[in-house]
């Protein structure tokens, strides 16, 4: 892996949109494949130990992906994102929002953007994630990401809550 | 006249960068130390197989960053936390980004693989 590929992100609160810019050292058509097709974005998608598990991808205007993210316990946390606009190996769009297990979605959700360029054969993505509350934000991490840092600062803060408790 | 290491600029820097001071983990394992009881710059290092050199550079980043306060007691200077600071940091944040780092390392991983198979 080449280590100067850009990684940017940045949260703007005041707009609750996240904004992410990544390199891959790939080509175009190859980077859109691993966010379009089932197969690869499974591979990926969920940050281990955690497994992404899509039942329904249907990568189409109007269409659906329905997956879960699965613990190492095998809890699962599902979601729906539903596809609003798609054009090729440059921008697709979708309305992401948190499901029970059989597809209800849970409103409000979030609205993702996602943008393709390639130069000199490495592939730029720019994804802009605008959330209509912070509290889901929270939420989306929750369900997406265990580790040490994680532990590290729960730990932390269940520590901070009982000090500020005794003051 | 400054003293040496206090340089007005590098203040500046670090207070911008609270995120980074969080980020180490010597320096998360010294506030989660330091939560419990105030302590001296010693009796802190004794807890760390680093040099005290090492640990009174990781105080003075969290001195900076405004995360641990110092009292005078006697001869010796006790460090504490500054527990509302604390809790102003978004720790979500920090998870955020660390979620697609993890996700995006492995993305390259995937990539590299698929670049592979078909060469």
């Amino acid at each position: 892996m080449k280590s100067n590929l850009l990684f940017d992100f940045t949260v703007d609160k005041a707009t609750k949109t996240v904004f992410i810019n990544r390199e891959f050292d790939a080509d175009l058509s190859l980077v859109w494949d691993a966010f379009t097709k089932q197969e690869i974005l499974d591979q990926w998608w969920a940050p281990k130990p955690w497994a992404s598990k899509t039942k329904i991808m249907d990568f189409k205007v109007g269409g659906r992906r329905f997956y879960a993210m699965v613990s190492p316990e095998g809890l699962e946390h599902w979601s729906l994102q539903k596809y609003t606009s798609i054009s090729p190996k440059t921008n697709f769009k979708y309305l992401n929002a948190f499901a029970d297990k059989d597809a209800n979605p849970e409103l409000p959700g979030s609205d993702w953007d996602l943008n393709f360029s390639e130069e000199n054969g490495t592939t730029k993505v720019s994804i802009t994630i605008y959330n209509e509350s912070l509290a889901r934000m929270e939420k989306m991490i929750e369900m997406g990401f265990q580790g040490g840092f994680t532990m590290t600062l729960d730990y932390l803060e269940d520590l901070l809550t009982t000090l500020s408790q005794r003051q | 006249m400054q003293p040496i290491g206090f340089a007005n600029e590098n203040l500046n820097n670090m207070r911008r960068d609270i995120f980074q001071a969080i980020a180490d983990p010597t320096r998360r394992a010294i506030i989660v130390l330091i939560a419990l009881q105030a302590m001296t710059p010693n009796a802190i290092a004794d807890n760390f197989h680093t040099t005290r050199q090492s640990v009174s550079k990781h105080l003075r980043i969290l001195t900076e960053c405004e995360l641990v306060k110092q009292e005078q007691q006697g001869r010796e200077i006790y460090y504490s936390l500054e527990i509302e600071k604390m809790k102003e940091i978004d720790k979500w944040l920090n998870q955020f980004r660390k979620i697609w780092e993890t996700r995006f390392n492995q993305l390259d991983k995937v990539l590299s693989t698929i670049k592979k198979q078909k060469k």
